[in-house]
Parts: structure tokens; C-alpha cells; sequence
């Protein structure tokens, strides 16, 4: 049982889902937006979690396009794990988000709330980072669009009262040779001891990790040791591990060590796999 | 827009072909409502966080965790719990097949087996097990009730060749 009562509001237009955050906020209530709602209802349950209301935009048309459009494949905010992985649009984002809980839970998870996660995996960020994914926010100084890149350091970092509306992809990238990988400690559903995704574009790999460092991340310094051809894959292997931007976690899911070990596995996994899917 | 204060209101839910309505917080999860408000407690309560399966129930026909949804968030949809489902042959299946010990977990389980059926008739072994990842059983084996889906999809080919 949720030890705290809120207000439900499920708005049908952007305009309105705005409006009300600000009259909303204007009251001195704490507001949360709400998509697939997994993590609030967990969270909430233990006390981690608290609002005075919720406005759930899964009844705001543009949160939930999942299409093509023209050279954009453009992904509503509000659309489930599930419908990504069966729309089959974006290979590389489908199968990433496919090992993300289990299969009834991602009728239910949005890619919006997965990106916002409070757990610090946030594995669908993968494959837009490595696409070059620009995202279409909102709020009450209206519609703006950023590179994912600007917006996520780490975590998502927007302003209070925004909410992401759409993600939108290139075309061009959801054709390319691709390897999504999620080692986790024991069954297929848990969290990553280590997750990447990556794809070849131009003959360069671009590569993104969850579950090594205690957030997400693409980096062009890992990528450059990966792209660089007078490097043995044992070399590439070894030198990337140099170059994460924090230290390898420890915690249940796997030691220090053991993560390194599975870190260095899997990146020899990706390299082999990219090479089999560009021959 | 649907909208619903912190006192408890009255709302109607679609539930098993039948319009019932429930008094409600925004709060409530559709597993409280469905077992304390309907009586239909063959959504079990267990693990409260989306890990088990136990709750499990149809919205719009695609299995859900009752217990991760809001009740307010499924107002007109239509939700099927087990006490809805009659005379399937998911269920005559688990009996033949031995699918069933304790009981504890099996509406869950058929649920989301009926679902599979309906939406992918052809599903491979290895869509079949990804499916059956989001209910667990720590009585019986598994086997069993990999058994009894494979063959309601097995029949349904049958069915449909002859």
C-alpha cells in the first residue's frame, strides 16, 4: 500500500499536462510527471518516493508515436519497452531494451521513465547515445529540442516542470551493423554486471556502458582506442579499461574484480560480434 | 482529462465483461481494488514490486502486474482476471499437464500463458521462456507449464491446418 495519498491527473495535450504542473506548482505541491509510473509505485510503496499529485502523459498523443517520419524515427516518450522491441524499427534499441526487467514489466515501462530511472542503469540510453538521438522536451517555456549528449551527463538533467515528448533517431542509424550484450550475475532478468551497446558507422565503432561505472556512459576516449587499427584487440581491451570515467563499481550484483573480468570479456565479445556482422 | 483528488472516489472499472464501480484513492494499486473492493483475489499478493508475477492480470488484453499499476490508471480499459477466464484451454492444460502445485503462482501464470496464445500463436522456445521470466514458481519446475503453453500452441496449429 502507498502510505500517502495524491492527486491523478491525466491530461490530453501537452498544453494542458503544462498548465497544470505550473497551477499545480503554484499551490506548493510537490509534482511528479508520471509515464509507466514501475519505479513510482516501488518506490513510493517504502517511502523513497513522494508526491502530492501526478500528471500521467500516456494520454498525450505525441507521447506515444512510434514511427517513421521521413528520415526521423520518432519515439513518444510515454511508449512501452515492449512496443519498441516489436516494432522491430530500431533493431539496436529494441533488443537493448528487451533485457530491461522482465517481459509483463515492460508492457508497463516507458522509454521516457527509463531514461529519468532513479536506478543508476538506465540501459536504454545506450543505443540513442550511440546515435546521436536528439530529444524534444516541454515545458512552460515550450517546445525545445537538444542533443540526448547535452541532457544526459550521467543521469537526465532538466529543468523542473519539462518533460521529455519525443526521442528521434536518423534513419540512417537504425541500419547499421549492431551488438547489444547484457551480462548480469545469475538469470536473464536482473541487473547488469555489465550492458553495452554498439554499432559501426563509417567504419568506426561507437560503443556506450551501463552497470561498469555507477551511471552510463559513451565515451569518445574508449571509442578512439577501439577505432585505433594499430592496436592488437587485446591491446584495445586492456587500454579501455584504463580509460573509464570512474572506477568499476562494486556492489551484490559483482565484485570490483569479477566486473573488470566480465567488463574486458564483453568488450572482446563486441569486438568479435561487430566484426562478424560487418563481414 | 481524467482527474482524481486524495479523497477516495467512486469510479468504474471494466472488469471481466461486467462495468463495476469501486471507491478508490489515487493511490491504490489495481491489485488492492481487484482483491479488497471486487473480491477477486485470484491476483495473489507476494512480492508488491513488480518481481513475481503473481498479480499478474489482462489490460487491454496484455498481462500486467496489478500491483504496478494504478487503479485510476485503468479506468476504461478492459481488465480480465483469472475469475474472468473460463474454460480455456490454457487452464485444461495445466490440469493434463501437471503444471500446477501449491496453486499459489498459477493464475499468474495462466494469465500471462492465455496472453502469449492469443498474441503470439507462433512463438518459438525462446519467446515462450521470455514470457514465462516474469512469473516465478518455487514449488513446481518449470517444465511443466513450458509444456502445457507448448501445447495449447501446438493445438492452435493443429486447429488452424485442419
Amino acid at each position: 500500500m502507498i502510505p500517502f495519498d495524491f492527486e491523478y491527473y491525466r491530461p490530453e495535450s501537452l498544453t494542458e499536462a503544462v498548465q497544470t504542473y505550473e497551477t499545480l506548482i503554484s499551490q506548493s505541491k510537490t509534482v511528479l510527471y508520471y509515464s509507466g509510473g514501475t519505479e513510482f509505485l516501488t518506490f513510493s510503496r517504502v517511502n523513497q518516493l513522494y508526491a502530492d499529485a501526478i500528471i500521467d502523459l500516456k494520454g498525450i498523443p505525441e507521447c506515444n508515436v512510434l514511427e517513421l517520419q521521413e528520415d526521423q524515427l520518432v519515439i513518444g516518450s510515454a511508449v512501452s519497452l515492449n512496443n519498441i522491441t516489436e516494432s522491430n524499427l530500431y533493431p539496436l534499441l529494441g533488443q537493448t531494451v528487451k533485457k530491461i526487467a522482465d517481459h509483463t514489466s515492460r508492457n508497463k515501462i516507458s522509454i521516457g521513465g527509463n531514461l529519468h530511472s532513479r536506478l543508476i542503469y538506465r540501459e536504454a540510453v545506450l543505443p540513442l547515445l550511440v546515435a546521436d538521438a536528439t530529444v524534444k522536451l516541454t515545458g512552460n517555456d515550450g517546445e525545445t529540442v537538444h542533443p540526448l549528449k547535452d541532457l544526459f551527463n550521467q543521469e537526465l538533467k532538466i529543468n523542473p516542470g519539462q518533460f521529455i515528448v519525443q526521442i528521434n533517431i536518423s534513419k540512417d542509424y537504425t541500419t547499421l551493423p549492431f551488438v547489444s550484450l547484457k551480462k548480469t550475475k545469475i538469470s536473464k532478468v536482473g541487473y547488469p554486471v555489465v550492458s553495452i551497446a554498439a554499432l559501426v558507422k563509417e567504419r568506426q565503432i561507437r560503443a556506450a556502458l551501463s552497470g561498469v561505472c555507477p551511471y552510463p556512459f559513451r565515451s569518445s576516449e574508449i571509442e578512439s582506442v577501439l577505432n585505433n587499427s594499430s592496436l592488437t584487440k587485446e591491446e584495445k581491451i586492456e587500454k579501455a579499461g584504463t580509460l573509464l570515467p570512474s572506477p568499476i563499481i562494486e556492489d551484490i550484483q559483482a565484485s570490483r574484480d569479477y566486473r573488470e573480468f566480465v567488463f574486458k570479456n564483453t568488450l572482446l565479445e563486441t569486438l568479435e560480434a561487430l566484426e562478424a556482422a560487418q563481414a | 482529462m481524467i482527474s482524481n483528488g486524495t479523497s477516495k472516489t467512486v469510479v468504474k472499472l471494466h472488469v471481466n465483461g461486467e462495468t463495476r464501480d469501486v471507491m478508490i484513492r489515487s493511490a491504490d494499486t489495481l491489485l488492492e481494488t481487484l482483491r479488497e473492493q471486487l473480491g477477486l483475489t485470484g491476483a495473489k499478493r507476494a512480492c508488491q514490486n513488480g518481481d513475481c508475477g503473481a498479480c499478474t492480470v489482462l489490460v487491454n488484453g496484455e498481462p500486467m502486474h496489478a500491483c504496478l499499476s494504478l487503479s485510476i490508471e485503468t479506468v476504461n480499459q478492459p481488465i480480465m482476471t483469472i475469475e474472468g477466464l473460463r474454460n480455456s484451454s490454457i487452464q485444461q492444460e495445466f490440469v493434463d499437464k501437471w503444471a500446477i502445485q501449491c496453486g499459489y503462482c498459477t493464475p499468474g501464470f495462466i494469465l500471462n500463458c492465455h496472453a502469449l496464445a492469443n498474441k503470439r500463436p507462433d512463438a518459438d522456445d525462446e519467446t515462450i521462456e521470455e514470457w514465462m521470466q516474469s512469473n516465478l514458481c518455487r514449488c513446481t519446475g518449470y517444465q511443466e507449464i513450458k509444456e502445457a503453453v507448448k501445447s495449447v500452441l501446438q493445438n492452435h496449429k493443429n486447429d488452424s491446418a485442419s
